[in-house]
């Protein structure tokens, strides 16, 4: 039965030359019954197995997805084999991967209903050498993030373009080893947003042209919270003038346009070697959580961060955030490259007031302090204090995130 | 209700498929249904006398949920079969301890109106979910048109169905079939597949079998096919989301167990969200009342909160509920069209919710 299903559905199953004992490749084309053929080969894939998309542009009505682990799924190139979802019926995303040890490559993947890629609880995911984009510009009905590993391990976004998302373009929320490196993100509302997580490294990228270039979140309420060890070095954020557009109830709905990074309740933050310009809301900006929340054991400030060796352009010129205008006139015209709130102290759900040793280690200036204290004080309240530095001494930097079993190869490899 | 026989058409297509007419009282092919490879079409496994799978082999046993999961209003037909001389352990909580070989049948059917729902029924598919010794794997078979075949399909289908709604209107729709993949978004606990529906609490009712009317509980373990239930007026009973005597928090947050606990738990598919909808939940902000949305990007649908107490139409479950739009539509499968009597339901027990006293 399996060679008539093979047959009827022309999935042409190929061994491949020197791999692993039994390994094959499963051709895919494009046409019609795109959907069923492709899915198919997602199904019958077995582990070891390349999953292949010839060249050509695939006429999806459906998400689709994938969940047998130690599989590649390839395509020609960016540009050249185009997954189309224009037509998508149902689900939230345009490919689920739910196995492990999965790499996605080498294609584009276009106007998604809900996100591009996205993996869900996978040890070792690879997404290599993609495009994915809302071909309509920027718009709030675009999908919510391009490229989507969420509760995974082991994480490697390589050479990934995303432009349009309605949220973030590059997202990793709840995922521990994370390396996003020389990608772009751009017309996105955030371009690369690093939520929840712990060890990643964020560097080599472009974040131009989105509402907020990268911002490093910590969230209360989920089941993996205390995002921390996240270096953002060597990226380009620039430009970042996108209007922001994402439905409302977002968290990014809350980035003020043309913010260049931004870290939010997060510990062992280091952002250092990077290009800021042309961010008009601010250059680097270190922040609290600013909403009320009832879980326990969320912590809400910004706390040994480091900021170093960043090289500014003209940033903080025209900020659109409440109080931001005020400020800056105050300050003769333009903020500081780099802002903190000065928040150092939260009230817990039960009421009480919690003081935090909030370390900082900030070679770059000058620094505002807006000195609001307490957690939940409105930047309008601020009783800012500019300085050249603002250090508490030198701050231990997170070690390199180090991807093994090949992954980082097989990012490079082709 | 009980599907029509349409025996002479069913043999013929049975003799056609295997050269051979099966017995319509041969046994279900037990060893088949835990084989490695499933079989291709319906009919080999025995579970009907007839290939239109309108009559059910005699070691079936029909059964019903009090609060079921929508399926853009399919009629579902659901039935036990447990392999000879094995049987159900009981389980208060979560799905009933079902023995190697146990298969869950459910087949989808429309009528051609809802206003006579046992006149011209149409089998769209039937489901299996197999307790094989490595674990349960979930099947789907697609019926086709003359209705005297199901075949299986692993990468799933869209199906047009039409039919007539209860108040008269003409449905057109693009019936989604899942693939393998999908059954297990929603039959996912920690990552293995498990039965959703067959809980104790939610198969104590009663059920009218030919013989009478009995509760299902004490007619499994009659027939000697469950084991160490207590008495059923002692089990947990969910309530049915429909019947407005109960209670109305009791129905809603059955039916949002039902059709959204599978995802939105703590071990769930969704569990990344932080939302969790299952009956044992009793953090109120993971239940949603006054929680922010995650990933929820156009889902959000311009609102704050999940649940907004005493305000539905500010409360973003509602919003997703109602919508029909891949992306911002929960649950993100197994329907296209909005369950407009749940969305109602929910948005009554969101308005009977006192807002929380403001804090300091």
């Amino acid at each position: 039965m399996r060679t008539v299903l093979f047959g009827v559905l022309s999935v042409m199953m190929l061994t491949t030359c020197g791999g692993v004992a039994h390994a094959k490749t499963l051709k895919v084309a494009p046409g019609a019954d795109a959907q069923e053929r492709l899915q198919t080969a997602l199904i019958d894939a077995k582990p070891g197995d390349v999953v292949q998309l010839s060249s050509g542009r695939y006429e999806l009505s459906d998400g689709l997805s994938l969940d047998v682990a130690n599989v590649v799924v390839e395509g020609a190139g960016p540009g050249k084999t185009i997954l189309s979802f224009d037509k998508q019926k149902g689900e939230a995303e345009g490919l689920l991967v739910t196995s492990n040890n999965v790499t996605v490559r080498d294609m584009s993947i276009q106007n998604a209903r809900g996100n591009g890629v996205k993996s869900k609880g996978v040890d070792r995911i690879s997404m290599v050498n993609l495009v994915v984009e809302w071909t309509g510009g920027p718009k709030a009905e675009n999908g919510s993030y391009g490229v989507y590993p969420v509760t995974s391990t082991n994480v490697l976004i390589d050479r990934v373009t995303v432009r349009g998302a309605s949220d973030a373009g590059i997202y990793v929320g709840q995922s521990k080893n994370i390396v996003v490196q020389n990608s772009r993100a751009e017309y996105n509302v955030a371009g690369i947003e690093i939520e929840n997580s712990f060890n990643a490294d964020v560097h080599d990228n472009v974040s131009t042209h989105n509402a907020g270039g990268i911002l490093v979140f910590d969230l209360p309420g989920l089941p993996q919270m205390g995002g921390h060890s996240t270096r953002v070095y060597h990226n380009e954020v620039v430009d970042n003038d996108t209007p922001n557009f994402a439905p409302k109830g977002n968290t990014v709905a809350g980035v003020p346009t043309g913010t260049g990074i931004m870290v939010m309740a997060n510990r062992d933050v280091h952002v250092f070697d990077n290009h800021l310009d042309g961010n008009a809301s601010s250059g680097v900006m270190l922040v609290a959580y600013l909403n009320t929340f009832t879980d326990a054991t969320y912590n809400p400030l910004p706390r040994d961060i480091s900021v170093h060796g960043n090289h500014f352009g003209r940033n903080g010129y025209a900020p659109v955030w409440k109080g931001g205008a005020e400020l800056a006139t105050a300050l003769g015209g333009t903020l500081p490259p780099v802002l903190w709130d000065g928040i150092t102290s939260y009230p817990k759900p039960d009421g009480q007031v919690v003081a935090e040793a909030v370390r900082l280690s900030i070679a770059d200036g000058p620094v505002v302090n807006l000195a609001l204290k307490l957690q939940g004080t409105p930047a309008t309240k601020a009783t800012p204090v500019v300085t050249k530095t603002l250090s508490d001494g030198s701050l231990a930097e997170p070690a390199p995130v180090v991807l093994a079993g090949g992954q980082m190869e097989m990012g490079r490899a082709h | 209700m009980k599907p029509g026989a349409i025996g002479a058409i069913s043999f013929v297509s049975a003799l056609l498929l295997t050269g051979a007419a099966p017995a319509p009282d041969a046994p279900v092919d037990a060893a088949l249904l835990v084989a490695d490879d499933p079989a291709p079409a319906l009919e080999s496994y025995h579970l009907f006398r007839d290939s239109a799978a309108r009559e059910p082999n005699a070691a079936l046993v029909p059964y019903t949920l009090n609060t079921p999961l929508f399926s853009d209003y399919a009629l579902k037909f659901r039935y036990l079969f447990v392999p000879p001389r094995q049987a159900v352990s009981y389980r208060e909580q979560g799905a009933l301890d079902f023995p190697v070989g146990t298969t869950l049948v459910k087949t989808f059917a429309y009528p051609a109106d809802f206003r006579a729902p046992d006149a011209k029924l149409r089998f769209i598919e039937t489901r299996l979910l197999i307790h094989k010794p490595q674990g349960w794997v979930a099947l789907t078979y697609v019926w086709n048109d003359a209705q005297n075949q199901a075949v299986l399909k692993r990468a799933g289908a869209r199906v047009p169905v039409s039919f007539v709604d209860v108040s008269g209107a003409g449905q057109r729709i693009d019936y989604q079939v899942p693939n393998v993949n999908q059954c297990k978004e929603c039959h996912s606990l920690s990552g293995a597949i498990v039965p959703i529906g067959p809980k104790a609490r939610n198969l104590n009712r009663d059920y009218v079998y030919a013989a009478g009317t009995e509760n299902q509980l004490a007619h499994w373990t009659r027939l000697g096919l469950l084991q160490g239930a207590p008495e059923h007026s002692v089990v947990p009973r969910l309530p049915p989301w429909d019947d407005a005597t109960q209670p109305l928090e009791g129905r809603a947050r059955a039916y949002l167990d039902v059709n959204c606990g599978h995802c939105h738990s703590r071990a769930g598919l969704a569990s990344n969200s932080g939302l969790y909808l299952t009956f044992e939940e009793s953090n109120p902000t993971a239940l949603g009342i006054g929680k922010r949305p995650v990933a929820a990007g156009k889902g959000s649908g311009d609102l704050l909160f999940s649940i907004v107490p005493g305000h539905p139409e500010q409360s973003i479950l509602v919003y997703r509920m109602a919508s029909t739009e891949p992306g911002v539509m929960m649950p993100q499968i197994g329907r296209t069209l909005s369950h407009k009597e749940a969305v109602a339901l929910i948005s009554e027990y969101i308005s009977s919710l006192k807002p929380a006293p403001a804090r300091n």
